[in-house]
């Protein structure tokens, strides 16, 4: 059957097709969806949010070592945090087929860097696939599958934002069943210096036979075109913008397979062709390894290592014309992502900036707290850095800035890796004050459920992680709760926190005005006669709020009676008729 | 058939991957070669979206670029100003006239341009813009803009009514299959 797919509801009904039986991931923005997906199929794919890709990626591997197709979504980061189990799975191979998903997101639409995964897939020799639309990412999903077991390697399967979130269509076919038994193997799977010498060469050997392989391969294949005067060696995405701009006017050698590389194949293009170019978004990978192959290419000379590619990027590359554009002469004003309305960070980080307080950053929604008119974080990093960060920074400066600098951090990135660094704030005492911003969900993503929710994937009950008694058993004897809607509170426990000589950690607890139990109050409303027009309501960014003659106005499409804005205002403009709505 | 290409722009949250999604949906019906782009993650959170819709024989990039949208489709007057270098010479803008204040705006830091349907009309673009709040609105539920857009934007396509029917139907709870229905028709036949 065909349908408009999702590239990771693609995935995912690959995961299907192919007989997996276990997922275990982390959301991350653009990968989030396969897993989601996959839930869907609840019957044949157990699936699961695991604390993080590190967790995921060991879980999945468990599965395979036990004879279940398994699957290990994440986005490009979060093969940084799991690169140490997927050096070594490298080694020890699979048992039942195992595939790592991971999305890369070039241009950052969602994301802190803008690394290539492809240098992870030669870097720990494992198979690397890399499909170019819906159709492509179902059955390469399944391919992945054949690969891992054939090869004995994880296979990584490589998306990036414009794969996974475009819909294209996709042939949808039968599930097909696949285990294996379980057999102890100790020189396999024990990964010992002794015995991951004897499996080193054997990954070598892997490496020459999936090159042979990928020879042959059709996800590997030239696209004949033109006079054969121009060949373009591409993938993902850019086969998409290198088709769209030369159409069948130039020859194509168009690679599925992007770890490792078919050197015959790349030659044989090479000598079809008078001019040889490579159109790769971010690192010159196949490029570089054109040039080993001692080809002269072009293709980073032309386009940019960083950002993503467009049709029209490609056509200037090319000296080609692009179509004609016109726009209005005004200024458009930006509109960058903002806290919504009722988010419950707002007064948090409101308070952090009346205090004057260095806010070290964590990844989430809250790193929105580094935005006009708020701007409160200074250092964002990576999942876990803020609460770590703040205890070198507090040792480098002693006590002058002990009292007056905190980590923020959300709930789901606090499981994912920040009980460690209060681990070493616990062990090696700093002074630190770290903010556990506890808005009951992982929120950026899309709202999953993560292990101090309570609720698993499928939104049953689950196990609940006691934050306050996690924190209190791992040393840290100053535990306090706040709600962030109530100002006067957070200064008061914020202030003391930081004035005292102890590690302490203060959670900022109110779910996510966006979840769907989170029923909103009356809009506010202003009374014009009280209104002085003195803009202190502005302060904290609310969407819902404007000037509007001078006067402040409130969104009633907008707002969710949070009332944060009233208690910044000296002379009770604000006013509601109260209740739910 | 030359690939057609239609954006669908607005606020992060106004509800425009439902617009998409029935547009993907139609299309596909229709015989044609869908791709439907999105955004997800940060933008989401109130900022500048963007949806793009393909179609034709074969479609290849996934994305529009700059000079080639037939159509633009807005759920916000700003949002409709800012993609117009992303419209084709002589392509359709069907916008919402609803202004929301982008946090720059709201700072104080910039100003929302002023008379922008005039401006718009007024260098050659073409523009069919309408309160679709208010319509959605007059429809029964304020969420049914999108619906309001994809009528309007049905006046310049060569489809039956029934096809657009059958697609609402398909792709709207059954709840809201009514409401949106109607919210159809008022932005088609709106004067």
């Amino acid at each position: 059957m065909k349908e408009l797919m999702l590239g990771n509801k693609a995935v995912a009904r690959g995961l299907y097709e192919a007989g997996c039986c276990f997922v275990s991931s982390y959301p991350g923005t653009p990968s989030t969806e396969i897993t989601e997906e996959a839930a869907k199929y609840k019957d044949k794919i157990y699936c699961e949010w695991a604390p993080n890709e590190k967790v995921a990626m060991e879980a999945a591997f468990g599965a395979s070592l036990a004879g279940k197709r398994a699957f290990c979504g994440m986005k490009h980061v979060g093969v940084n945090v799991s690169a140490d189990p997927l050096f070594t799975m490298s080694y020890t191979g699979v048992n039942a087929g195992l595939v790592i998903g991971v999305a890369d997101d070039a241009g950052m639409h969602s994301s802190q860097n803008e690394q290539d995964s492809r240098h992870y897939a030669i870097a720990a020799k494992v198979p690397m696939l890399e499909p170019s639309d819906s159709n492509e990412a179902l059955l390469f999903t399944k391919t992945a599958y054949e690969i891992s077991e054939r090869f004995d390697t994880p296979v990584m399967l490589k998306m990036c934002t414009r794969i996974s979130h475009s819909q294209s269509v996709a042939e949808t076919g039968e599930r097909q069943e696949s285990e294996r038994e379980y057999k102890k193997d100790i020189s396999k799977y024990v990964m010992m210096p002794g015995m991951a010498k004897r499996r080193h060469p054997i990954v070598e050997q892997r490496t020459l036979d999936l090159i042979s392989y990928a020879e042959e391969s059709p996800l590997n294949r030239i696209e004949e075109g033109g006079s054969g005067r121009i060949g373009i060696i591409t993938s993902s995405t850019s086969y998409q913008y290198v088709k769209e701009v030369f159409k069948d006017s130039v020859s194509v050698l168009k690679l599925g397979i992007v770890n490792p590389l078919p050197d015959k194949l790349i030659l044989k293009f090479a000598s079809m062709v008078d001019d040889l170019y490579v159109v790769e978004e971010l690192d010159p990978v196949i490029e570089e390894h054109c040039r080993a192959l001692g080809l002269k290419v072009s293709g980073k000379d032309r386009l940019p290592v960083t950002d993503e590619f467009s049709q029209n990027l490609i056509r200037n590359a090319f000296g080609m014309d692009v179509p004609e554009s016109m726009s209005l002469p005004d200024e458009i004003p930006n509109r960058p992502p903002v806290m919504c309305s009722g988010c419950p960070h707002r007064g948090l980080f409101y308070t952090l900036k009346k205090l004057k307080v260095t806010v070290l950053g964590d990844i989430g929604c809250y790193t929105l707290g580094a935005v006009a008119p708020l701007q409160t974080i200074e250092m964002t990093l990576c999942m876990g850095a803020s609460i770590s960060s703040v205890h070198g920074f507090n040792k480098a400066l002693g006590k002058e800035s002990e009292v007056k600098t905190v980590a923020v951090i959300g709930d789901s990135t606090f499981m994912h890796s920040g009980m460690t660094g209060i681990a070493n704030i616990a062990y090696n005492q700093s002074n630190s004050t770290v903010i556990i911003l506890d808005n009951s969900i992982t929120g950026m993503t899309g709202h999953q459920q993560n292990p101090t929710t309570g609720l698993n994937i499928y939104g049953d009950p689950a196990g609940k992680i006691d934050l306050e008694a996690l924190i209190k058993a791992m040393g840290i004897e100053r535990v306090r709760v706040v709600d962030p809607y109530d100002l006067k509170e957070c200064e008061e426990v914020i202030s003391e926190e930081l004035s005292v000589s102890a590690p302490s950690v203060i959670i900022s607890r109110r779910p996510c005005a966006l979840l769907k139990y989170v029923k909103p109050k009356a809009p506010l409303q202003v009374d014009p006669e009280k209104c002085r027009g003195c803009t202190a309501c502005m302060k904290i960014g609310c969407p819902s709020i404007s000037m509007k003659d001078k006067k402040a106005r409130v969104d009633e499409t907008l707002c969710v009676g949070c009332n944060v804005c009233s208690q910044l205002c000296a002379f009770d403009a604000f006013y509601t008729t109260g209740g739910e709505v | 058939m030359e690939t057609k290409n239609i954006m669908i722009v607005g606020v992060g949250g106004q509800g425009s991957l439902l617009a998409s999604k029935l547009l993907g949906h139609l299309l596909l019906s229709e015989g044609y070669d869908v791709k439907v782009s999105e955004v997800h993650g940060m933008s989401q959170r109130g900022g500048s979206v963007v949806t793009y819709v393909r179609y034709g024989d074969k479609v290849f990039s996934p994305v529009i670029d700059k000079g080639e949208a037939d159509y633009i489709v807005s759920f916000e007057l700003l949002e409709a100003a800012r993609w117009l270098p992303y419209l084709k010479k002589g392509g359709q803008v069907v916008t919402n006239i609803q202004m929301i204040d982008p946090m720059p705006v709201i700072t104080g830091s910039a100003e929302y341009p002023e008379d922008l349907v005039e401006k718009m009309e007024a260098y050659g673009f073409r523009v069919d813009a309408m309160d679709c709040l208010k319509l959605a609105g007059e429809a029964g539920n304020i969420r049914s803009v999108n619906l309001v857009l994809l009528g309007r934007l049905s006046r310049y396509f060569d489809l039956s009514e029934d096809k657009w029917m059958e697609a609402i139907e398909a792709v709207v709870k059954p709840k809201f299959a009514d409401i949106n229905k109607k919210a159809f028709y008022l932005g088609k036949n709106a004067t």
